[in-house]
């Protein structure tokens, strides 16, 4: 009844309706088609060629490797640091949860430049790397330590709230059972964050992949040994190659569709078997 | 997105000693990961002393950026404000068939990747593209409008991956908010305008703020999809951010890092601004949770 009501009462539904589905279109979804129709439309001999190449397999081992390790690595800490920050009181928390959103908040290229500066040979961290033998810029490692930093607020904001809704009761029960504080936190409360911690690290993971600006300056961008899928998408546009990259870039487009779709099934599916009784 | 305003309460807490080791990791790594990067762009900044960088950042060049940046900005916002606002007032105050489809391709832009973000518009725009040739094309070029490779089409790539920005902050606050009150002012006699003005707007204004300098943050400093279709053309289609990669790359450190450090500060600013628009809209938000006893 309401809903019949609200079509008679409020003005504006077709303003908005044509309003909203002709922005969209032309903003997202024509030129998204675009890429589909270019990508996809090619033969496929020429698409796999582009796709396929040594160059381009060694890009995607690299982008997908790098992803992989960085958003772990975010897993582990982005677990601490929300844990943390829920949890205990301390000096500067309020300081350090600000800076959780620093890399949502600055510009790709400036972390680029800055993580470069730092882990080059005479960076503040490069220099003490170099004894040890470890090389950090312009090698995979440094493509990791730049997608981690632009990885972890996608944890840490997404195991938050997780811990903020933990329920005390079963924390209560854990402890009254009998069991000891590090046996609660790994029985009870670990399996109790894992829909939220398998949704960061997925989101996380799928924005490293397609992650360009804190990347290419760190990188080095060697064919075959640190150039990343986004560059190589760059380089063939460089040439020309307008069928290559959108070979490249289409693949890309549907590994981070199938991802986040895979985070919002997750959510839709873990809201309806665990919902809390409030 | 929402960070808690204080600590729960320790109801069970761990050893003093577990306590301190997850307290000094997180500390350890965020300041090692993410503080140490922020202080390198200030202190690489003024590496070559304060008249160095006054010279780095009033170059010609650094200002025609940043007035291509400015421009880009303001105008990506006001169209991603506008559809915001209309996309909103959609979803939140009417039920169709299909809403739920919409919600998804709202956040589509999202999940796309700054380079292909970009790399969309080289494809339909460029020589082969749809709009490239053809009709719309042949219009194009015969009144001289250039849009990939020039300021156009950075506007049009900073407009899609700002996108969702203000959509999405509006849409769930006025989902939540209803339509009665708006209806209340139909029915008493208020045009739409009127009801959206008086009665919508300042139930949504802190949200609206909010998504506004999200999306400004990301419009003055996307990098990877404006560097697709900007074409690197100095001192006409570069913006702060490409700026800055033009002089890093001319081994000009110190200049890349001055304006790098002026991106910086937006940043800075962006967070404390967001920061205060959340503990604004909490407590708003606050008296609304009083209905939930009655």
């Amino acid at each position: 009844m309401t809903r019949l009501r609200q079509h008679i009462v409020i003005p504006g539904f077709g303003l908005t309706l044509g309003y909203t589905l002709s922005y969209l279109s032309l903003i997202v979804l024509i030129p998204l088609s675009a890429l589909a129709v270019k990508g996809a439309g090619q033969p496929w001999a020429q698409f796999s060629d582009a796709v396929f190449d040594p160059r381009t397999l060694a890009a995607w081992r690299l982008t997908f490797g790098t992803a992989l390790i960085a958003s772990s690595i975010n897993a582990f800490f982005g677990l601490i640091v929300a844990w943390t920050l829920v949890r205990y009181d301390f000096p500067g928390r309020r300081i350090l949860d600000a800076l959780i959103d620093v890399p949502f908040a600055l510009p790709t290229a400036v972390s680029g430049i800055a993580l470069t500066a730092i882990y080059s040979q005479n960076g503040w961290m490069g220099r003490r790397l170099q004894p040890l033998g470890i090389k950090a810029a312009f090698s995979p490692l440094g493509i990791v330590i730049a997608l981690t930093f632009i990885g972890l607020p996608f944890i840490v904001r997404t195991v938050q709230p997780a811990v903020e809704d933990l329920d005390p009761a079963v924390e209560e029960a854990a402890s009254l059972l009998g069991a000891s504080r590090l046996t609660a936190l790994r029985r009870v409360i670990l399996p109790a964050l894992q829909p939220a911690l398998i949704a960061g690290f997925i989101t996380a993971f799928a924005r490293a992949l397609g992650e360009y600006g804190s990347v290419i300056f760190i990188s080095g961008n060697m064919p075959m040994k640190t150039e990343i899928a986004s560059l190589l998408i760059v380089t063939k546009l460089e040439q020309f190659d307008y069928a290559g990259a959108a070979a490249i870039g289409l693949l890309m487009l549907v590994s981070s569709f199938v991802l986040l779709f895979l985070v919002n099934a997750g959510q839709w599916w873990s809201t309806r078997h665990f919902r809390r009784t409030a | 997105m929402t960070s808690s305003g204080r600590p729960t309460e320790p109801r069970q807490t761990e050893p003093a000693w577990m306590r301190n080791l997850f307290i000094g990791a997180s500390v350890a790594f965020v300041g090692l990961l993410i503080l140490l990067p922020v202080i390198s762009v200030f202190t690489e900044a003024f590496r070559k002393g304060f008249s160095f960088y006054l010279a780095s950042i009033s170059d010609p060049l650094a200002m025609s950026a940043l007035r291509l940046t400015l421009i880009t900005a303001a105008v990506t916002l006001a169209a991603n404000l506008v559809f915001g606002l209309a996309a909103s007032w959609l979803i939140a105050k009417f039920s169709f068939p299909g809403r739920n489809v919409l919600l998804s391709l709202i956040d589509l832009p999202f999940a796309v990747s700054p380079v292909v973000s970009g790399l969309v518009f080289v494809l339909l725009f460029g020589a082969q593209g749809w709009f490239g040739q053809g009709r719309i094309g042949d219009f194009l070029s015969r009144h001289g409008i250039q849009i990939i490779f020039s300021t156009p089409g950075v506007i049009l790539a900073t407009i899609f991956v700002t996108f969702p920005f203000i959509a999405r902050e509006l849409i769930p606050l006025m989902q939540e908010q209803g339509a009665d009150e708006e209806e209340a002012a139909v029915l008493l006699g208020a045009s739409g305008w009127q009801t959206f003005r008086r009665v919508t707007l300042p139930n949504i204004r802190w949200a609206l703020v909010y998504g506004v300098v999200l999306a400004n943050a990301r419009a003055m400093g996307e990098f990877g999809a404006v560097s697709v279709v900007s074409g690197h053309i100095r001192g006409r289609t570069n913006t702060l951010p490409l700026h800055v990669e033009i002089l890093y790359n001319e081994y000009n450190f110190s200049a890349a890092f001055a304006v790098a450090s002026l991106l910086a500060l937006l940043a800075l600013v962006t967070l404390v601004a967001k920061a205060a628009l959340e503990w604004r809209i909490r407590a708003e938000e606050r008296p609304a949770g009083m209905e939930d006893i009655a």
